[in-house]
């Protein structure tokens, strides 16, 4: 995909002041990757490349916290490389991917074949390392070596961390290096063989369903793990509407705990499964209206502290299958931008200082990534976001190897006009 | 992908018409069965594949049946599921079939949305045989037709569905048909067999069963799978017959008026004595016997007749 670097000049845009988080009417230049000026710039004098960014908004670069690449070992449903193509489409310029590849990213030399693979994208990719050796839950995985290596956090995402046990390990051994351990939130006695949400709508489908309790107690035991610990747990993919509560309370208890959401646990519910659309099976499952509406609570009162898409490939034949064969997930990073813009934004729940609260700014916080400010001498990440375009999701479209998703043909607004990373600006080319 | 063909996919969301022109068109094909030559043409020329990838006899047979009675050209094809996991998807199974021009699917899986799965990718008219725990709205039809026959109206009729609700798709496709066509259906059954919310099916609840049966006038009998207990959802088939079961004593309590009913195939003993099973109060053989009327109506409808009169 086609990048472009050398001198620029961003004008007309409105860019997110951290400092009032609001937005401003400035205008950047940016040469060889770094701020040279902000303020008011004439483009008519101006020697470089001019982007003109009338009605745009300018956030500090997107991050999301949860992405399957699939590389190394499922190269044929995605890449690094087309995972970043993804990532860069969406409006992202950095993104953490979830440890279970094959091999697991659960040793330093799956952190650095990683590294090595992404090193030259304007997506920077940070690797999510296995809390325990293989993800098999029973012996912890050489955290020390992969954070130095460039880890960021760890998880056994796709299950729970084994047992209580084990997360007590986790979190006490992750806590020396003041990082998270991200949590897939589900109680295997309950969840395993279920196929979506137990509700009215599995009641009348006949279809092997999971309670939300599931998720419940898995997200209860961790958050008594944290307090007993210290350590910071951070609830992956939160979906259920109690799960939000018992975080909200752990947090006025001054609990480490940090929490992320996925845009399909909050456009979403299972009623939609009635089609039978094997796009609609995920892990943990679409939940009820209920449900979506403490997910979007917890967005707007800042109990759920990211937006992160659970970017899940699946090729076709995993997918176009029954309903209780299927493989779980679905593709996110070039819907996700779309479905906050048009669901939370534009529907009054959440402001624009909010998205960047959620997709950017406490996101890096919580993997210790360095908060990008536009501010003249620093390093241009940011990410364009147009919320006035109206689009229609077109999921042949994608620059992801992937095509699972429910969304295609949903119009949306809001969109990526571009992102800007490591001295390289990608301008959407649907735009 | 989309035609104009109708399937018959569940009994959720039909109509009370489309309902009442199959069990009146089952009634004269019911009559046609007792002729000494029990065959129509009705069906010449038209092929039928019967796809059952669950093991099944008298839904087999009696599908297989009817389309004969109709002078179908039938094929069979039986698998269990796992060794198709193994080889060829559903998908591919379904485009061969579209390749040899096949006008109606008969299709039993077990999970449910595979005839809906099926409907996505074929031309041909889809029968759902019994997908999962989701429906079975051929077994719906008949015991609707059953109960037709013996009280001429379903308004305000009680039925009470007992046993295994959350693992039966008889019982859910009774549920539908039942409430479409005006009954007042109950369900009774152990907690643990019952589905999340049950009420929300639009029935009322019960888990005494001698409180359950004081009021109905049909009792449905649903199979109780004798796996269910090695899984933690009963303790014992022993105590299922206590609480559950419709025993002799039980019935000596009825009112000789009540109607049992049961989709088989029966474990005497466990769900129903066998004196009940056999009582002049049970229709099973009814059932069955309906189930060959019910599924010639619903090919002949699915093939395009809006008509419940019948070719002579």
């Amino acid at each position: 995909m086609k990048t472009e670097s050398g001198l620029f000049l961003f004008y007309g845009g409105l860019v997110y002041n951290h400092k009032s988080r609001s937005f401003r009417d400035k205008d950047l230049v940016v040469d060889a990757g770094i701020i040279k000026e902000i303020g008011k710039i004439k483009p008519e004098s101006f020697r470089g490349k001019k982007v003109n960014l009338q009605g745009k908004h300018l956030f500090p670069g997107f991050v999301d916290l949860h992405v399957h690449l699939r590389e190394p070992g499922r190269e044929d449903k995605e890449t690094i490389e087309t995972g970043a193509n993804a990532a860069m489409a969406g409006g992202f310029t950095e993104i953490c991917c979830m440890p279970n590849t094959n091999p697991a990213i659960d040793h330093r030399g799956v952190v650095e074949f990683i590294n090595n693979q992404a090193k030259s994208h304007l997506v920077a990719v940070h690797p999510i390392g296995a809390v325990t050796k293989e993800r098999a839950g029973s012996e912890l995985a050489e955290m020390g070596d992969m954070m130095e290596a460039g880890a960021v956090a760890f998880s056994d995402d796709g299950a729970s961390v084994s047992t209580a046990e084990m997360m007590r390990f986790a979190l006490e051994y992750s806590k020396m290096f003041h990082v998270p351990i991200i949590d897939h939130c589900e109680d295997l006695s309950l969840a395993t063989d279920k196929k979506m949400n137990e509700g009215v709508v599995s009641t009348s489908l006949g279809i092997p369903a999971v309670p939300a309790v599931a998720e419940d107690l898995i997200v209860a035991r961790d958050l008594m793990m944290a307090e007993f610990t210290g350590g910071h747990v951070h609830i992956a993919h939160i979906s259920s509407g109690r799960a939000v509560e018992l975080v909200r309370q752990a947090k006025t208890k001054g609990i480490s705990v940090t929490a992320e959401a996925c845009p399909h646990h909050f456009t979403l519910t299972d009623d939609a499964v009635k089609s039978f659309d094997t796009n609609l099976r995920v892990n943990p499952p679409i939940r009820t209206a209920a449900d979506v509406a403490e997910i979007i609570a917890g967005l707007k009162d800042g109990t759920i502290d990211a937006i992160a898409t659970d970017h899940a490939p699946q090729a076709i034949e995993e997918k176009d299958v029954e309903f209780g064969l299927a493989a779980p997930g679905m593709v996110g990073l070039e819907t996700a931008v779309g479905l906050v813009t048009t669901f939370l934004i534009k529907k009054g729940y959440l402001t624009l200082p909010q998205m960047a609260a959620r997709m950017s700014v406490t996101p890096r916080k919580i993997v210790n990534l360095p908060l990008p400010l536009f501010k003249a001498g620093e390093k241009a990440n940011f990410t364009v976001i147009d919320t006035e375009t109206n689009w229609t999701v077109d999921k042949f479209k994608f620059k992801s190897k992937s095509r699972n998703t429910p969304f295609h043909g949903w119009q949306l607004a809001g969109k990526s006009f571009g992102v800007f990373n490591r001295g390289k600006w990608y301008r959407n080319e649907e735009n | 992908m989309s035609s104009n063909r109708k399937h018959l996919l569940g009994l959720e969301g039909v109509s009370r018409e489309d309902i009442q022109t199959i069990l009146d068109s089952a009634l004269s094909f019911k009559e046609i069965l007792q002729r000494p030559i029990p065959k129509v043409p009705a069906l010449r020329g038209v092929t039928v594949v019967n796809l059952f990838f669950e093991p099944s006899t008298r839904t087999r047979i009696s599908f297989e049946l009817a389309e004969k009675r109709l002078s179908a050209d039938t094929v069979n094809f039986s698998s269990s599921t796992s060794s198709v996991k193994k080889g060829e998807t559903l998908k591919d199974t379904a485009r061969n079939i579209e390749a040899m021009k096949i006008d109606i699917v008969v299709i039993r899986h077990s999970y449910p949305g595979a005839p809906h799965f099926l409907a996505n990718w074929l031309n041909a008219s889809i029968i759902n045989a019994g997908d999962g725990a989701h429906e079975h709205p051929t077994q719906g039809l008949l015991d609707l037709l059953t109960l037709y026959e013996k009280f001429g109206s379903f308004d305000g009729l009680k039925v009470l569905i007992v046993g295994d609700i959350s693992h039966s798709r008889v019982a859910r496709s009774n549920i539908f048909g039942l409430n479409t066509m005006g009954a007042d259906v109950s369900i009774c059954g152990p907690g643990t067999l019952l589905p999340y919310q049950a009420e929300s099916l639009g029935v009322r609840v019960y888990s005494d069963l001698d409180e359950a049966i004081k009021n109905a006038d049909v009792i449905n009998v649903l199979r109780i799978q004798l796996e269910r207990q090695g899984k933690g959802l009963l303790p014992s088939l022993r105590e299922y017959r206590n609480l559950f079961g419709i025993t002799r004593e039980r019935l000596k309590k009825l009112d000789p008026g009540v109607v049992i009913m049961h989709p088989g195939p029966i474990n005497r003993g466990v769900e129903i004595d066998s004196d009940v099973a056999d009582s002049k109060q049970s229709v099973i053989l009814h059932q069955v016997t309906n189930g060959v009327a019910v599924r010639m109506a619903v090919l002949y409808h699915v093939m395009g007749s809006e008509r419940s009169e019948v070719p002579e």
